[in-house]
């Protein structure tokens, strides 16, 4: 008996790709603003970032309509915190909602696949993935969407991640240096436009450190 | 959310206007087929021949296979094809149809005509019933005079002054109906082709990298293999990236072979029963 299947769809993908490396005492957080539907453009200034939280950033590629949703939920759980602690809430504590907010929509997913980037009650940089049901990973770097497959094996080569199996495990952390985390990331996605259709226009890079937060755009292909 | 044509039995319930659907095909419209994909292709006639233009971007899914390939194919001196669809078949039924061409020039003594190349695929892809997935759009200047035809996997043709093919069509169709007009010169040809083309390559996401362009004329044709390279690589890091040479050895494990197998000298020559 072949499964009745349904002939529309709530989810739509919009594509683009983010990118998230945490160092010793920063984090860079990087998405690609083209929003497409299909072979289409939507926009080419869209960002896929926005700041939860003074010290955590989300990058969330996907269906953006969710992302949306998923972006208000969590602000408007943070505005509780605030009220409720008389503070601001720690990226790993963000980290956890995050998770929780994802997972409490198992059933009807939030089409978004995230990237949490930000710093710790250190002040170490942390970077969080996601998979779109709440499934989450404390990592030294990370990359989603659909430029992720082009990203990751290149930022496995340059950043040497340790490998899980090999014990003792070692930290999680970038040794690069600030402003090389930013030239790798500008690479990063001006490579992925070269192969990626749904990666392209302009990337929007958040730079977070002790000093605060700094915001860079660089121009890329727009084919 | 793509919408498609039939395939297949409707599962689940249907939001279709049946009784609007049943009307409009009572009337004679058919439902609409599937998009081509990946491409920008486009021909138009002008005062003195044919320019036929192509962007260079081949993509398997979302991903570019490649940055910078050639889609418009040589049929004969005098005549072009472009092509969108499956690569391999537009390469393949371009090929053929060329050589038979050859053939067929060696064996009448005369320049090759546009509609016989037109007959040779139209043929082609009718016998193969859609199942050779490439659309085209041939260009070319004979005897007769400047010709511009395109043809569908299916194997049917039209003959048209502008044409447009791909999924990109319809960002370079735009661009032709408002702005072409009959008795261009060569200039005004190639840049309206290029607009169009540009259209495509910058807002259709299955075209993009360069422009390509062929212009025709009788006795002459001169191919402008990258024409236009509107999109440089933005970003080249100044201090480069270094990579080991070796592949990271993570164990080594060697087992002398000796300690699994029991070598047995038998007395005599080891071939004989």
């Amino acid at each position: 008996m072949t499964k009745e299947h349904a002939n529309w769809s709530p989810y739509d993908n919009n594509g683009g790709t983010c990118v998230a490396i945490a160092g010793a005492d920063y984090c860079v957080i990087a998405a690609d603003t083209r929003m497409s539907t299909g072979y289409s453009i939507l926009t080419r200034d869209y960002s896929k970032i926005s700041k939860l939280a003074d010290k955590s950033f989300m990058a969330s590629s996907g269906f953006q309509a969710d992302v949306k949703a998923l972006q208000k939920v969590l602000s408007s759980r943070h505005l509780i915190y605030q009220h409720q602690h008389n503070k601001q809430m720690s990226c790993p504590a963000m980290a956890q909602l995050l998770s929780n907010t994802l997972y409490y929509k198992r059933f009807f997913p939030y089409y978004a696949f995230n990237v949490l980037g930000g710093l710790d009650s250190e002040g170490k940089g942390c970077v969080f993935t996601y998979d779109a049901v709440g499934s989450y990973e404390r990592v030294g770097y990370s990359a989603q969407g659909s430029g992720a497959t082009l990203i990751t094996p290149f930022l496995d080569n340059q950043l040497k991640s340790p490998s899980p199996l090999l014990l003792p495990a070692k930290d999680a952390v970038t040794p690069l240096s600030e402003a090389e985390a930013v030239d790798l990331v500008k690479t990063c996605f001006s490579s992925a436009t070269e192969r990626d259709i749904y990666t392209g226009d302009s990337v929007e890079i958040i730079i977070l450190n002790a000093n605060g937060v700094r915001r860079e755009t660089e121009q890329l292909r727009k084919d | 959310m793509s919408s498609e044509g039939m395939d297949g039995p409707k599962l689940g319930f249907s939001f279709d206007l049946y009784s609007r659907n049943d009307m409009l095909t009572k009337k004679g419209l058919k439902p609409p087929g599937y998009l081509k994909t990946g491409t920008t292709i486009v021909g138009l006639i002008f005062k003195d021949g044919v320019i036929l233009g192509a962007d260079t971007r081949a993509t398997a899914g979302p991903i570019v296979a490649d940055k910078n390939c050639e889609k418009i194919h040589y049929m004969a001196p005098n005549i072009y094809c472009c092509g969108a669809g499956t690569a391999a078949d537009t390469e393949a039924v371009t090929d053929n149809i060329s050589s038979q061409l050859k053939l067929h020039r060696y064996h009448t003594g005369r320049e090759s005509r546009v509609v016989t190349a037109l007959t040779l695929l139209k043929s082609h892809l009718f016998r193969y019933q859609g199942h050779v997935s490439a659309a085209l759009v041939l260009g070319g200047v004979d005897v007769t005079g400047p010709h511009l035809h395109t043809i569908y996997p299916h194997g049917s043709t039209d003959t048209l002054p502008f044409a447009t093919m791909g999924s990109g069509s319809l960002a370079a169709m735009a661009i032709f109906e408002s702005e072409y007009r009959e008795g261009l010169t060569r200039d005004e040809g190639v840049n309206l082709v290029t607009k169009a083309i540009c259209s495509g390559i910058f807002n259709d996401l299955g075209s993009g990298s360069n422009v390509d362009i062929c212009v025709i004329e009788k006795g002459k044709k001169e191919y402008l293999r990258n024409h236009l390279t509107p999109n440089p690589r933005t970003y080249i890091s100044s201090k480069g990236y270094a990579f080991s040479k070796k592949t990271e050895v993570l164990l080594t494990k060697i087992t002398p072979l000796k300690e699994l197998v029991d070598v047995v000298q038998v007395g005599g020559d080891a071939m004989e029963e």
